[in-house]
């Protein structure tokens, strides 16, 4: 039973995850405190949301590295509708068209992917700089700090004010952060509760015998791109919203980061596995270590390193105990015959 | 996709006696580099046309050879590893890393003022070290692929953040400078010809006939193209791909000083879009990233016409604001455009088939 749940990625990803903030705690007890609580909540709110679209995804064999691009366009586009309509009401309208323009988005690389079977990878590298540049170029390129009332109002919002240690520090749970679990989830029921959810691991596993099954393989492929792109649009309001800016040069090259807390999670880049759970605990380990590791006095100029470190023994467990199983399998076959 | 038989080492070789006809054999067995010459070409004469004062000059022509080097010898490397099905995320932060290595040496060892002898002896060694940071460096992902087990994008991903986080840790996130009597590499031209992009082309040669006449070249194509074969016909895939990774860390490097030699800095950060642009050069070029396909011709092609687009571009969009950006749209419509042609040129070619069958 243990032996099982050891080799379980995600139970190990959580035993690390505790190890980690055991050692933060005990250099610096500020560790433990309900600040870095909704701290590492709110830091991994937007992290979270793409890993969900990423997550999905690898599963299904893929990878995207567009839903920046995506989030970015859709967040920068939104908020400049709402200043040319002068539009002051609720954030929520906002997010429903930042996910309408993320969907869209997201439906040219399901069109791409699926109807002329391009590459994942190629296909979302050309609409990253298809989208940025669009943008960028034929939209507008300049900060925009003066954001809409509404947005404002949702940035500032606050849950749960709790006082710091007796003095004038307050600390609080920002609202998004539910927005994130409300699409854990959702992703949670899609992946396990639905025929889409089945038919996206199928994929993974193997196109082919997904198409022999009677999956309906290009609907599916469709259905996935253009739910990436609605997260994205999401995570790309959010992000906007937290920052109190929409920034046209941020988030693209930070794709890589996400990816990285999927496969840390869990998610096999080769696909066909991969799941909610194992993701949340991988975005949590990396934010954690991206907010922490100056809390244990590693200078800034070295936390790379550390990232890098960690990211290659957390990946490098998992293959290189495949790799044995693998050989033991071989030399067991070899003996029975 | 569809070049034929890019297995067989002596393919579409150009020999010194018939140049020019083996170009044109060259073009007519393989429909994706015709095409991209065609749009090569046709890039190449419209922005003639539209800029004839400043486009076709000597000058542009320079300037355009010292911008691609760089470039392409990364492009170098993550074609070769991209031709055995696999890929090399971290040539960029190699480049940064050997730059930042040999910058450290020349600084220290040759300051201002230091006599002719020390100078030079600086400048091998420096070289000699940037050289093997970058084999180290790849030979390290080599191992971390073909040992541990990692997939090479994932290896490769997290080598990128540690061997950039060890730029940045060394520097301190400071840029690093040079020493003038370097930039000769950098800034200097022979017979008009700059000295990055003479690197680069023996580069590309010594690459090419690595690729077509040796039996490792022959390896890599058959790894890309189905590794189980490759390997039950006798090929140590293992030691294969342990040398390509060393050697797209040590195209790495020579990047890397070149770099440092053309604008005598180096920092962490420099040329953070290089990965995606090399991988779009590769690609553009005819490389599958399913691996087994991609010749030197197609990469050189899809490097040029890339560099014909942005600098006409910028020249063409000077007048308006943010013209790099339409440069950034017009590649990825640029890779995608390849792409669909490329699928459906295959389609029609499956459908006059299986018509002759039936």
């Amino acid at each position: 039973m243990i032996k099982r749940l050891f080799k379980k990625t995600e139970f190990i990803v959580a035993l690390t995850t505790i190890g980690l903030s055991l050692i933060i705690g005990m250099i610096n007890p500020t560790f433990f405190s309900l600040a870095t609580v909704f701290d590492t909540l709110r830091s991994g709110t937007v992290v979270g949301i793409f890993a969900l679209g990423t997550m999905i995804v690898i599963i299904s064999g893929g990878i995207d590295l567009s839903f920046t691009a995506i989030a970015i366009f859709s967040l920068y586009v939104t908020t400049k509708l709402m200043l040319a309509w002068q539009y002051s009401g609720s954030v929520v309208l906002m997010y429903i068209i930042a996910a309408a323009i993320g969907t869209l988005l997201g439906l040219i690389n399901a069109w791409l992917i699926s109807s002329f079977k391009l590459p994942t990878m190629i296909a979302t590298l050309g609409t990253q700089s298809l989208i940025q540049g669009f943008m960028l170029f034929f939209i507008d390129s300049q900060y925009i700090r003066n954001i809409p009332d509404g947005m404002d109002k949702f940035a500032k919002a606050q849950w749960f004010v709790t006082d710091v240690g007796g003095g004038p520090a307050k600390t609080s749970l920002h609202p998004g952060v539910l927005i994130f679990f409300a699409l854990v989830i959702v992703v949670w029921f899609i992946l396990k509760r639905t025929m889409i959810g089945r038919g996206i691991y199928a994929l993974g596993g193997s196109r082919e015998a997904a198409e022999r099954t009677g999956f309906d393989t290009k609907g599916i492929t469709v259905f996935i791109y253009a739910f990436v792109g609605f997260l994205a649009g999401i995570g790309g309001m959010t992000f906007g919203a937290y920052a109190r800016e929409a920034n046209p040069f941020a988030l693209v090259g930070t794709e890589m980061d996400v990816i990285a807390a999927v496969v840390l999670g869990g998610t096999a880049i080769t696909g066909g596995r991969g799941t909610v759970i194992g993701t949340l605990l991988g975005v949590l380990l990396v934010t954690i270590m991206k907010n922490s590791l100056i809390l244990i006095g590693i200078p800034s100029a070295w936390q790379k390193v550390v990232i890098g470190i960690i990211l290659i023994i957390g990946t490098g467990i998992p293959a290189y105990r495949s790799l044995t199983a693998k050989k033991q399998l071989n030399v067991d076959l070899a003996e029975q015959s | 996709m569809t070049q034929p038989s890019s297995v067989s080492p002596n393919d579409n070789y150009p020999t010194k006696t018939d140049f020019s006809k083996n170009i044109l054999s060259l073009l007519r067995s393989d429909e994706n580099i015709t095409r991209l010459f065609v749009i090569m070409l046709v890039i190449l004469i419209s922005m003639s046309i539209a800029r004839p004062e400043v486009f076709p000059t000597l000058q542009n022509f320079q300037s355009m050879a010292f911008q691609c080097s760089e470039i392409g010898i990364l492009a170098l490397g993550i074609m070769l590893t991209m031709i055995t099905g696999g890929i090399d995320l971290s040539v960029n932060a190699i480049a940064n890393l050997a730059g930042i290595t040999a910058g450290l040496i020349l600084t220290n060892m040759a300051p201002a003022g230091s006599t002719p002898e020390t100078i030079t002896l600086a400048i091998i060694l420096a070289i000699v070290a940037a050289l093997l940071v970058g084999l180290i460096c790849g030979a390290f992902n080599g191992f971390l692929i073909t040992r541990i087990g990692i997939s090479p994008i994932l290896a490769t991903l997290g080598t990128m953040t540690l061997f950039s986080g060890l730029t940045i840790g060394i520097t301190k996130g400071t840029g690093i400078f040079g020493i003038p009597e370097f930039q000769f590499l950098g800034n200097g031209d022979f017979f008009k010809i700059p000295i990055p992009f003479i690197i680069f082309i023996v580069m590309a040669i010594f690459i090419s006939i690595l690729l077509n006449r040796t039996t490792l070249g022959m390896r890599l194509y058959l790894i890309g193209t189905n590794p189980v074969a490759s390997k039950f016909s006798g090929v140590d895939n293992r030691n294969v791909l342990l040398r390509v990774y060393a050697l797209s860390g040590l195209l790495s490097s020579i990047a890397g000083i070149v770099i440092l030699a053309r604008t005598n800095s180096a920092n962490a950060d420099y040329g953070g879009s290089y990965v995606l642009m090399a991988i779009l050069i590769a690609v553009l070029g005819g490389v599958d990233v399913a691996g087994g396909f991609g010749k030197i011709s197609g990469m050189l092609l899809g490097l040029f016409s890339l560099q014909f687009l942005s600098t006409g571009l910028n020249m063409l969009l000077a007048e308006y604001r943010g013209a790099n950006f339409f440069k950034i749209f017009s590649w990825g419509f640029l890779l995608i455009a390849i792409m669909v042609i490329n699928y459906l040129s295959a389609q029609r070619k499956m459908k006059v088939k299986t018509k002759h069958i039936g």
